[in-house]
C-alpha cells in the first residue's frame, strides 16, 4: 500500500493507505478529523470542502494518495489560539447555520472565495458558493455572513499591516 | 459510496505513464479526478489501475506561441481563469471555463481531463471544436497531433489510443476583429449544460465576415454548427436593429442542423433543438456586440 | 465561546423576543460535532445493504456464500436469515376502517416492491470491505410488472402491489351542503394539480450505530424522533423498552425525512444482538435518494364554486395519494393533515374532501416539510388565482372578499377548526407595500403591451396552516397511534445553574437557545446559566419529538409550565425561610421578596438551600425541580402573505425570481433570528418544489434522480435574497402566544411561485404549468398555446377568461398519466453523475 505524508491542521501524519481511500475518509475514519462531513457522492454538495494546499477542494473527490505531501486545513484548523476565525464568527453572528451540516464546507468555500475578491458583492458570494448546498437556511444569512466575515478580515489585515508600519516601542 | 479497488501508479515521466497505460485495457488516467472520482464512487467505472499524472512535470502551464496558445493538459480550470494570456489571446476559453462546475472543482479539474473525458455536456469540448484546437498526444512511439474535429469520436470517447497521453492542446489565436461568447443554458448553477453555444465572430464594418460556432450537448460529441457559420457570412448586424426580419435569427435557425440531441431528465430533443437556435442567436449577438 | 460576544452579555429580564445568537453554533462552526457517523466504538463493524435493482419481483434464489468469504467480512445475511425476528416496520396511523397495512419486512424475504428495498446485508471490518462484498452476493429475481401510475393502479385487473390490492385506504370528510353550494353556481373552477414526488434531502445522510452489553441496547441514529423510535423499536424487535436507549446526537436536518422507523435502524439492533458487536451503517446520498422516504406525490382535483362577485360558495377536493410500496410511520396520515386546509383562510358554505391512498412499486412516501398542508395550500391558492382570472378580478381583491377578517377571530372554519387569531389584512397590506405591487403590475402591463419575450408575473399566496401538532384528543379522533403532548423537566442545580430537559428533539431548529430564553425570563436566571438537554432517552426519558412545527408551541410551553412549578416550589421555600406567608411573596427578576420589605432570596439561594436541605418546610422534598407535560387544546395557525415577482423568458422557458416578499405572522416571537431563519429556509424549499425538484422514475420503476447531479437542489446562485417581515398576532391558545414556524415558508412559497409563472403566461392563454416549472415545461406550455389567444394587457394583470374560446393550455399533458414517471425516451443520466 502506498505510504503518504499529509499535514492536516498543522499536524504531520504518515499513513499507509489503499489507493482508493478518499481523502475525506482518511480525515474522518483514520485521523479522527470528523469536523468535515460527507453529504453526497458526486461532488455536488460541498459539505466536505477543505483547503488543499491553499485552495478549496471537495475532499470526497480527491484520493488520499493524491494529497500525498499536501497541506490540508479543515474547519477544525481555523481557530487561532482559541479564537474563532472571522468567518466562523460571522456565521454565528448572522445565524448562517441551522443544522450545521453544510457549515464546515460552506465556511471553507467562503474563505476561499475571498482570496480573489476580498469585498464580494452579494452576487459574487452567491456565485462563489454555487458548489455548496444548504438545505436549512435558504442562503440569505449565509450571504450576509460571508460579507460580514469579509469585512472583518479586511479590517484585520488592514490593522495588521498598519501595525507593522509602526515601529515597536 | 466507495470505489472498488484499483492499483495506483504515479509515473515519473510521460514515457512511463504511456507504458503503464499500454499495459492493460482497464488502466485509466487520473488527472484532477473531478469527473473520474464520482464515477468510481458510484461504481460506474472499474479500472484495474489508475495512472496519476497529477505530479508529472511539463504537462501544466500556458505558453503563448504567437499564432496559438499551448495549454498543458494538467493545467487546472482555475489556472486557465487566472491566466492573462488566456484572457487576452483566447478569451473564449476563459468564458467557457468560468462556467465549468464550481470553484472547488475548478481548482482540481484540468483542461486536458475535460477534453479527454469527451463528455458532450462538458463546456470545453465545444470551445476546442469552435476554435479548431489541435490536441497533442504522446505515446511510446512519439507525439501525434489530432485536430479537434477528429478528437471527439463518440460519447465519452476521445481519439486517444491505449497508451497515449494527452499532453495538451494548441489553441489558435484569432486575430483582431473577433468577438467571443459562451452561452450556457442550465437549470441550476452547478448543473450540466442542457445546451451550450461557443461562438467566435469576426465582423468588419457591421457585417459578419466569419463565424465559428460549436454546440455543447447536442449529440454524442460536440457539434460544429456549420450551416449557421455559412449563413452568417456577410450578414449585416445592424439590419435587425432597424426592424424587419433579423438575418442573424434566420441564420441561426439552422443551428440544430446535423445534430442528434439526447433525451434526458432535463430536456427532450425537440426542446434542445429549439434552444440551440435561440442560444446560438444570443451567442452570436453577444460575440458581435 | 458565545460569552465573548458583546450582544450576548448577561442580562436577566426580557430574553424572550431577543435576537440571541445560538448556543448550538459553537460546536457546529468549529467542527466539534457529534454526527452519528462520527461515532467510533471499540470493535465496531460496518454494515452495507444490498438493494433491489427491480421495482417488483419475486426473490427466487439468494446465495451469500461468495460474499461471506471475502476479506474482512464478518457476516452476510439475506431477508430470509432474519425472517423470524425482523418483524414488520410500523405504521402508526391506521387512518380508516378500510386501511390496508401490508407486512413490511425490514429486509425483503420473498418479494421486492421498489428499487432500493433492502434484500441482504454485509457486516465487515470497515466500510470499504462491506461495500466490496455486496457485489459478491447473488440474487435471482423473477420480474413482476411494476405499478407506477396511481390511476392505472386502481383500474380493474391491474397488477397488485400487495395481495389485498392497490387501494390503501379511502377517507372522506365534509362540512356544509356541498350540493347546494355547487348547484347553479355562477362560476365553477375545476383543476387538476400534480404534486410531484420530492426527495427531502437533509444534508446529513442517515446513519445508525447500535451496540449492546449483552443485556441492554443503545442505538444512535440520525433521527428526529428518539422517543417514538424507542417505543416502536421495542415493539418491533422485542427488545424491552427499558433495555433500549435511543440517542439522537447532532442531527443534520430532517424536514420529516427522519421522522421514521427505518429498516436500517431495526436491522442494526438485530445485527448487534446477533453478533454481539457494535455496528454502524451510514448511507450514501445515492442510496438515500432511493430509500429515504419521499414526499408529496399526490394528484389533486379541486373544484371551487363561486358567485360572480367572487364569493366562494364551496370547495370540493378529490385526492389520489401515492403511498409507494408500503405504509410507513405516518404515510397514510399525510393527506389527512391537508384535509382540513383546502379551505385556506377563506369563509365558505360547504366543503367536501375525499382521498384514496394508492400502493405503487415506488419508495414509500411520508412526511416532508409541511406534510399535507403544502399540497392543500397549493391547490386552494392556485385555484383562487384561477378564479380571480376567470372573474377578471385582481387576485388580492378576490382574497379580500373571502378571507376571515381580523374582527372575526376566533373563527370556526367549514372544516371545524377554530382559528384562534390572525390578521390577514395587515400581513397582506405590508407584503403589497414591500413588493411595490402596483408598480410591478404597471410594468407587467407594459411588457404585455410590448409583447416582450421576457414576461413578468406576480404570484400571490395568502396562507394559513394548522401546526403545533397536536391536541391528543384530535389525533385520537383521526386514528393516530400516539398523543401530541410534550414533556419538559427543569432542574435547579446547587450552584444555581439550570438544566432543562426537553422531549422535543432538535436537528437544526435552535431549541437550546430558544428554551434558554424562555427559562431565563421565567426563572429570572441569566441566559448563560441554562443548559438544554435533549435527544437521549436516558436523559430525556419522555417526549414526542420534533415535527409538525410543534417544538415551541407544545414543547416550549411545557418548559414554561415546568418553570412555573419550580417557581411555586421556590415560593413556598422562600416563604418558609423568610418567615412570611406564601401569599406575601412576590417574584421578580429571579428574586422572591416579601412584599413591602427588602428581604428576599434569589432562586439560586433557594436552589442551594434545597441541596443543603437543612431548613425546609415540613414535608418539603429537598428539590425545586419540576416536570410538566403540555397537551395543547388546539393547533396553532400561523399565517402570512407571500408575493413573488418572476421574470419568464418565453423564448427559452427560463424563469428568474426577481423579488420575493414574505410577511409571516407566527404569533409572539421568542427569537426573531431563528424565526427569520426558519422562514428563509422554508421559502427556499417551497421554491425548490415549484422550480427545481422532482423524483423521477422511469417506466421500469427505476429512480432516475439518484444523485444530486440529477435531483436538483438550488444553490445560493439559484435563489434570490428574500424580503421578509412579520406581523405579530399572538396565539390565544398557549401562554407564550406562539405559533409554529418550521413549515410555514414551505407551505406558502410554492403556490406563490407557480401563481407568478402562470400570471406571466396568462396572455398566452396558459392556466397551469406543472411542477417543477422547468424551462422545458414552460417552453412547451407557451409553444403549445394558441397564438391567437394572446389577450393583451389589462390593468389588473388578469384577463377575463372566455369560456367559449379555445381551451387554455394546462402544462404538458403528456406528463399527466403519471406524475413522477418519465416517458420512454428519457434515460437515466447517472453516468453523468458528478462534476467535471
Amino acid at each position: 500500500m502506498p505510504r503518504i505524508t499529509v499535514n492536516v491542521d498543522g499536524i504531520a501524519y504518515e499513513e499507509e493507505v489503499e489507493p482508493r481511500l478518499l481523502l475525506v475518509h482518511l480525515l474522518r475514519d483514520r485521523l479522527g478529523k470528523t469536523g468535515t462531513p460527507i453529504g453526497c457522492d458526486t461532488g455536488n454538495c460541498g459539505a466536505c470542502t477543505v483547503m488543499l494546499d491553499g485552495q478549496s477542494a471537495k475532499s470526497c473527490s480527491v484520493l488520499a494518495v493524491q494529497a500525498d505531501g499536501s497541506d490540508v486545513v479543515t474547519v477544525e484548523g481555523l481557530a487561532r489560539g482559541g479564537e474563532w476565525h472571522p468567518m466562523q464568527r460571522a456565521f454565528h453572528e448572522e445565524h448562517a447555520l441551522q443544522c450545521g451540516y453544510c457549515t464546515p464546507g460552506m465556511i471553507m468555500a467562503a474563505i476561499d472565495l475571498l482570496r480573489d475578491d476580498p469585498d464580494p458583492s452579494e452576487e459574487a458570494v452567491r456565485e462563489g458558493l454555487e458548489g455548496n448546498l444548504c438545505r436549512c437556511t435558504g442562503y440569505c444569512n449565509i450571504v450576509r455572513a460571508v460579507r460580514r466575515g469579509a469585512a472583518e478580515m479586511s479590517r484585520r489585515s488592514a490593522s495588521e499591516s498598519s501595525a507593522q508600519e509602526v515601529p515597536a516601542p | 459510496m466507495i470505489p472498488a479497488s484499483f492499483d495506483y501508479v504515479r509515473p515519473s515521466s510521460v514515457e512511463e505513464a504511456c507504458q503503464v497505460l499500454a499495459s492493460g485495457d482497464d488502466v485509466k488516467v487520473l488527472a484532477g479526478g473531478q469527473s473520474l472520482l464520482p464515477l468510481l464512487r458510484l461504481r460506474l467505472a472499474y479500472p484495474s489501475a489508475l495512472v496519476d499524472l497529477g505530479r508529472l512535470p511539463g504537462l501544466r502551464g500556458i505558453e503563448d506561441h504567437g499564432d496559438h496558445v499551448f495549454v498543458g493538459a494538467l493545467t487546472t480550470h482555475d489556472e486557465v481563469l487566472r491566466s492573462a494570456v488566456i484572457k487576452e489571446r483566447v478569451p473564449l476559453l476563459a468564458l467557457a471555463t468560468a462556467t465549468v462546475a464550481d470553484p472547488a472543482v475548478r481548482h482540481r479539474g484540468t483542461f486536458g481531463g475535460s477534453m479527454a473525458h469527451a463528455d458532450p455536456a462538458g463546456d470545453l469540448p465545444a470551445v476546442a471544436l469552435a476554435l479548431d484546437c489541435v490536441f497533442v498526444a504522446r505515446s511510446v512511439d512519439g507525439e501525434r497531433e489530432i485536430p479537434a474535429a477528429d478528437f471527439f469520436v463518440d460519447y465519452l470517447e476521445p481519439a486517444l489510443e491505449p497508451g497515449e497521453v494527452l499532453i495538451g492542446a494548441r489553441v489558435p489565436v484569432l486575430g483582431p476583429g473577433w468577438g467571443f461568447h459562451y452561452e450556457k443554458f442550465h437549470r441550476t448553477a452547478q448543473a450540466w449544460a442542457i445546451v451550450g453555444v461557443a461562438a467566435a465572430v469576426r465582423r468588419s464594418n457591421g457585417t459578419v465576415e466569419e463565424a465559428r460556432i460549436a454546440l455543447t450537448n447536442m449529440g454524442p460529441t460536440p457539434v460544429r454548427a456549420s450551416a449557421v457559420e455559412t449563413a452568417l457570412r456577410g450578414v449585416d448586424l445592424a439590419s435587425a436593429a432597424s426592424g424587419g426580419t433579423d438575418p442573424v435569427e434566420e441564420a441561426c435557425a439552422e443551428a440544430d442542423d446535423g445534430t442528434s440531441p439526447p433525451a434526458d431528465l432535463h430536456a427532450r430533443p425537440d426542446y434542445r433543438r429549439h434552444l440551440a437556435r435561440v442560444l446560438t442567436r444570443r451567442a452570436v449577438r453577444a460575440a458581435s456586440g | 465561546m458565545t460569552e465573548q460576544l458583546v450582544e450576548n452579555a448577561p442580562s436577566a429580564a426580557h430574553e424572550v423576543g431577543k435576537a440571541r445568537r445560538r448556543k448550538e453554533d459553537a460546536r457546529l462552526v468549529t467542527g466539534r460535532t457529534t454526527w452519528t457517523d462520527n461515532i467510533q466504538l471499540p470493535g465496531m463493524m460496518y454494515v452495507a445493504f444490498l438493494r433491489s435493482p427491480m421495482a417488483h419481483a419475486r426473490i427466487t434464489r439468494v446465495d451469500t456464500s461468495a460474499a461471506s468469504g471475502r476479506p474482512g467480512v464478518v457476516a452476510v445475511y439475506s431477508g430470509r436469515d432474519f425472517a423470524d425476528e425482523q418483524g414488520s416496520l410500523p405504521c402508526a396511523w391506521p387512518v380508516s376502517e378500510d386501511v390496508v397495512i401490508p407486512d413490511h419486512p425490514p429486509m425483503a424475504v420473498d418479494e421486492v416492491r421498489y428499487v432500493g428495498e433492502a434484500v441482504a446485508c454485509v457486516v465487515a471490518t470497515d466500510r470499504y470491505r462491506a461495500a466490496d462484498a455486496l457485489e459478491a452476493i447473488e440474487i435471482d429475481y423473477e420480474p413482476l410488472d411494476p405499478v407506477l401510475d396511481m390511476t392505472e393502479a386502481l383500474a380493474e385487473g391491474s397488477t397488485k402491489v400487495h395481495d389485498a390490492g392497490n387501494q390503501a385506504f379511502t377517507w372522506k370528510f365534509a362540512g356544509g351542503d356541498i350540493e347546494e353550494a355547487f348547484r347553479d353556481a355562477p362560476v365553477v373552477i375545476e383543476r387538476t394539480y400534480v404534486q410531484q414526488r420530492l426527495i427531502p434531502s437533509a444534508m446529513e445522510p442517515r446513519a445508525v450505530v447500535a451496540t449492546t452489553d449483552g443485556d441492554a441496547f443503545t442505538l444512535y441514529s440520525a433521527t428526529q424522533i428518539p422517543h417514538i423510535l424507542r417505543v416502536m423499536l421495542a415493539l418491533t424487535t422485542g427488545i424491552p423498552e427499558h433495555k433500549l436507549r435511543v440517542i439522537a446526537p447532532d442531527v443534520g436536518g430532517g424536514f420529516g425525512s427522519k421522522l421514521q422507523v427505518t429498516a436500517e435502524e431495526v436491522l442494526a439492533l438485530l445485527l448487534t444482538r446477533r453478533l454481539g458487536r457494535p455496528v454502524k451503517w451510514t448511507e450514501s446520498r445515492s442510496e438515500g435518494n432511493l430509500t429515504v422516504h419521499h414526499g408529496r406525490d399526490q394528484l389533486q382535483r379541486i373544484s371551487v364554486a363561486a358567485d360572480r362577485d367572487g364569493r366562494v360558495r364551496g370547495v370540493k377536493v378529490d385526492l389520489l395519494a401515492d403511498m409507494g410500496a408500503y405504509l410507513m410511520l405516518v404515510t397514510p396520515g399525510v393527506p389527512l393533515l391537508g384535509a382540513f386546509m383546502y379551505n385556506g383562510i377563506y369563509k365558505m358554505d360547504a366543503y367536501d374532501f375525499s382521498c384514496t391512498g394508492v400502493f405503487t412499486t415506488k419508495m414509500p412516501t411520508d412526511a416532508y416539510r409541511g406534510a399535507g398542508r403544502p399540497e392543500a395550500t397549493f391547490a386552494i391558492e392556485r385555484a383562487m388565482d384561477e378564479l380571480a382570472h376567470e372573474l377578471g378580478m385582481d387576485p388580492v381583491e378576490l382574497r379580500r372578499r373571502n378571507w376571515i377578517t381580523h374582527e372575526e377571530f376566533p373563527y370556526t372554519t367549514i372544516c371545524g377548526l377554530t382559528y384562534d387569531s390572525g390578521n390577514y389584512e395587515a400581513a397582506t397590506e405590508r407584503a403589497l407595500a414591500l413588493l411595490g405591487y402596483d408598480k410591478l403590475r404597471a410594468e407587467q402591463a407594459d411588457r404585455r403591451d410590448r409583447r416582450d419575450p421576457v414576461q413578468l408575473g406576480i404570484g400571490v399566496s395568502t396562507f394559513t396552516e394548522m401546526c403545533g401538532l397536536a391536541p391528543s384528543r384530535v389525533l385520537g379522533s383521526l386514528s393516530y397511534g400516539a398523543g401530541g403532548w410534550e414533556h419538559a423537566s427543569v432542574r435547579m442545580l446547587p450552584t444555581g445553574k439550570v438544566e432543562v430537559v426537553t422531549g422535543s428533539s432538535p436537528h437544526g431548529q435552535g431549541h437550546e437557545t430558544a428554551w434558554s430564553q424562555i427559562v431565563a425570563d421565567a426563572l429570572g436566571v441569566p441566559f448563560e446559566d441554562v443548559s438544554v438537554l435533549h435527544g437521549d432517552t436516558s436523559v430525556s426519558h419522555k417526549g414526542m419529538d420534533t415535527y409538525g412545527s410543534r417544538s415551541l408551541a407544545v414543547g416550549g410551553v411545557a418548559v414554561l409550565a415546568a418553570c412555573e412549578k419550580v417557581k411555586d416550589r421556590a415560593k413556598e421555600l422562600a416563604a418558609h425561610l423568610l418567615e412570611a406567608s406564601a401569599d406575601d411573596i412576590e417574584f421578580a427578576d429571579g428574586t422572591f421578596k416579601v412584599r413591602g420589605t427588602g428581604a428576599g432570596r434569589t432562586i439560586q439561594e433557594l436552589a442551594l438551600a434545597t441541596f443543603a436541605a437543612h431548613d425546609l418546610p415540613d414535608g418539603f422534598e429537598p428539590a425545586l425541580d419540576a416536570d410538566a407535560t403540555f397537551d395543547p387544546d388546539n393547533f396553532s395557525f400561523p399565517h402570512g402573505t407571500h408575493l413573488c415577482a418572476i421574470e419568464v423568458d418565453t423564448e427559452t422557458g427560463a424563469s428568474k425570481i426577481r423579488t420575493y416578499v414574505a410577511v409571516d405572522d407566527v404569533g409572539s416571537v421568542v427569537n426573531p433570528l431563528i424565526v427569520e431563519g426558519q422562514v428563509h429556509g422554508g421559502i427556499a424549499q417551497g421554491i425548490a418544489q415549484a422550480l427545481f425538484e422532482e423524483a423521477v422514475y422511469d417506466t421500469e420503476g427505476n429512480l432516475l434522480t439518484t444523485t444530486m447531479a440529477d435531483y436538483l437542489i438550488p444553490s445560493a446562485a439559484d435563489l434570490p435574497d428574500f424580503v421578509t417581515d412579520r406581523t405579530e398576532t399572538p396565539a390565544t391558545t398557549n401562554p407564550l402566544g406562539v405559533k409554529g414556524v418550521g413549515e410555514a415558508g414551505t407551505i406558502a412559497s410554492t403556490p406563490a411561485v407557480v401563481n407568478a409563472i402562470v400570471d406571466a403566461l396568462r396572455p398566452y392563454g396558459v392556466n397551469d404549468v406543472r411542477m417543477p416549472c422547468t424551462p422545458e415545461r414552460i417552453w412547451r406550455t407557451v409553444t403549445e398555446a394558441d397564438p391567437a389567444i394572446w389577450a393583451g394587457p389589462t390593468a389588473a394583470g388578469n384577463n377575463i377568461g372566455d369560456s367559449a374560446g379555445p381551451p387554455a393550455t394546462g402544462g404538458d399533458t403528456t406528463d399527466w398519466a403519471g406524475p413522477t414517471v418519465a416517458g420512454d425516451d428519457i434515460t437515466g443520466s447517472a453516468a453523468e453523475g458528478g462534476a467535471r
